[in-house]
């Protein structure tokens, strides 16, 4: 399969990763060699075969309902680009 | 250079047992080889000031009789793994600046341990490369170079900048991080020994996630039996990961006993891919006669799925990558561009932060998992990991262990490979198997190519025998007698 410009346009809005037109010019190619590569698994029969998710042979488990953490904003804030009164900032987002 | 730094782990910690040397002297002797090989680029921050204050400290503790199982050893840790307060970049401009306030769980074991940390060592960016050539911070330089020519040779990758810091003894030891190969491949074209354990065995708390079913630590070192050292400290269940294993860590020092008479070595015949090279294939006949002749038992095995673990792994892996990497919004830490509109804001940063493997990946993962394609590629090649784990499974009815070349190649120059990400992933053909499938996997240095460039032997294992890896290589090892780079081969 190759990915047309739009598609390019289309992933990289849902990734939000704003693209030159060069750049979806030169990654259309790149990207649709790489999913011709993994299109080979069309070929091995999985009928009947579970998806594995996960290797680890490990059981959740359920920890005791305690706090553990926290109170530590400075800490969480520390490399924020911009925070004020403890809290992050971002652009305006609601007129 | 000093002697000092040549020494392996264990050696340097009898010396300074016996007071031959301080901590203090075996890491200044250390700060002023990395002053030396600063070309190699192997670090992308050195923090000699703490580890002088670590040496001290340790030294301090040894007089006490108080010394710890690594007390005073000199490592490079990869740039992966959260270090507190000190910058941590996984090679990415994202990430610039960022200062975590909390310590990775492995590299708090090694600091428990005693170990001093010379700095965090470059790596491809968030560990997507098989070459060391995405970093932000530059290439890594392998210490290496081929009779004859003077290219600039790449120290393979991910974990490039661990991998040299070691054969370039800058560092007695390194952590790293293996998804499909990154420690294994590495350390094959930096001639020198490098573990990743089980899936589960050490704690993935605080190292930068890349493709989290697929991530483990892992370690490197000049001898197999310091890497033993160093995973015996890493290892052990962590409740801040709730995918590392309630399991007992063994005295993997111990298990390298050379023993290995009537250990049915498994010689899978999928992995004489077309193409390689003649002197890789007559390595690996080398090695299953030294195996034979240690008392192993060769047995040839068949794993039918191999040819489809690349794949594979290309879905899943960046799959898993787009979904970590979205944590990068701009918000609560690392780069940000200035956008008064929050969408730019996010679309711009992100623009502006990833590199180009980067970005290649989120994509292909964004595309992968997103609406319509989701069964056909995402579901389809987790159906095809459990065939590939089964093929392993059913191999380990027959053997014991499974030995392996670790790379299609000797260390290739930087630029070579570039023209096409696929020739790139190629590079992991024979590593990428056994992480889908969660097995220990080690790379032993076992020859040199015709250039005189190492070449590594790849020892697979069942899951959570690490002892019997170990102790294969070790006699691998013994029997190899490679030669490591010498110091007047540095540049």
């Amino acid at each position: 399969m190759s990915l047309d410009k739009e598609t390019v346009k289309k992933v990289a809005r849902l990734a939000r990763i704003r693209l030159t037109d060069a750049e979806v010019e030169k990654l259309g190619p790149q990207l649709s060699n790489i999913i011709n590569f993994v299109e080979q698994l069309a070929e091995v029969d999985t009928d009947n075969v579970e998806p594995l998710a996960n290797v680890a042979d490990i059981n959740l488990e359920l920890r005791e309902d305690v706090v553990n953490d926290g109170n530590c904003v400075d800490k969480v804030l520390a490399n924020a680009p911009e925070k004020t009164q403890g809290y992050f900032v971002v652009p305006k987002v609601v007129e | 250079m000093s002697n000092l730094t040549h020494l392996t782990i264990k050696d340097a910690l009898k010396g300074l047992e016996n007071k031959d040397f301080t901590a203090l002297e075996l890491t200044q002797s250390h700060i002023d080889a990395m002053a030396q090989t600063k070309s190699l680029n192997a670090y992308i921050t050195e923090t000699p000031e703490l580890a002088l204050e670590q040496a001290k400290a340790s030294d301090a503790r040894r007089a006490k009789g108080e010394a710890g199982d690594l007390d005073g050893i000199p490592l490079a840790i990869k740039d992966l793994f959260c270090t507190e307060n000190v910058q941590t970049t996984a090679a990415s401009h994202i990430l610039e600046g960022f200062k975590p306030q909390y310590e990775s769980t492995v590299s708090q074991k090694l600091l428990d341990a005693g170990a001093v940390t010379l700095g965090k060592a470059n790596l491809d960016e968030f560990a997507m490369g098989s070459s060391n050539t995405t970093s932000y911070y530059g290439n890594v330089i392998n210490p290496w170079r081929r009779k004859n020519d003077d290219k600039d040779l790449t120290p393979g990758g991910s974990s490039g900048g661990s991998a040299a810091s070691v054969a370039a003894y800058t560092a007695m030891g390194a952590i790293g991080t293996d998804t499909g190969g990154s420690i294994r491949q590495p350390a094959s074209f930096c001639g020198i020994s490098g573990i990743k354990p089980t899936y589960g065995r050490c704690s993935r708390w605080g190292v930068v996630a890349f493709a989290s079913s697929l991530d483990q630590a892992g370690c490197f070192a000049r001898t197999v039996e310091d890497n033993a050292l160093l995973l015996r400290t890493m290892s052990g269940h962590d409740p801040k990961d709730s995918t590392s294993a309630k399991k007992d860590v063994p005295d993997f020092v111990a298990a390298l006993n050379g023993d290995i008479k009537g250990l049915k070595v498994g010689i899978p015949k999928e992995y004489r891919v077309d193409g390689m090279p003649e002197e890789i294939l007559k390595l690996w006949e080398k090695g299953i006669e030294w195996l034979k002749s240690a008392g192993a038992q060769i047995v040839d095995v068949s794993l039918p799925h191999t040819h489809y673990a690349l794949p594979t792994y290309y879905i899943i892996a960046p799959a898993e990558a787009s979904s970590n990497l979205a944590r990068y919004d701009g918000v609560r830490y690392g780069h940000r561009a200035q956008e008064s509109d929050l969408t730019d804001m996010y679309e711009l940063t992100r623009a502006q932060g990833f590199g180009d493997e980067v970005k290649r990946r989120i994509m292909i993962g964004t595309y992968v998992l997103s609406a319509g394609y989701y069964d056909a590629y995402y579901i389809k090649a987790q159906k095809v990991r459990r065939l590939i784990s089964e093929d392993f499974t059913k191999a380990y009815e027959k053997c014991d262990v499974l030995l392996t070349p670790t790379a299609p190649s000797a260390a290739f120059a930087i630029g070579e490979n570039e023209d096409d990400p696929i020739k790139m992933y190629l590079n992991d053909v024979f590593t990428v198997p056994a992480s889908l499938a969660g097995l220990p996997g080690m790379s032993v240095p076992a020859g040199n190519d015709k250039d005189g460039l190492p070449l590594g032997l790849q020892i697979i294992g069942r899951p959570w025998e690490e002892e019997t890896v170990l102790k294969v290589a070790h006699v691998v090892e013994n029997l190899a007698q490679f030669k490591l780079l010498e110091c007047g081969d540095l540049k």
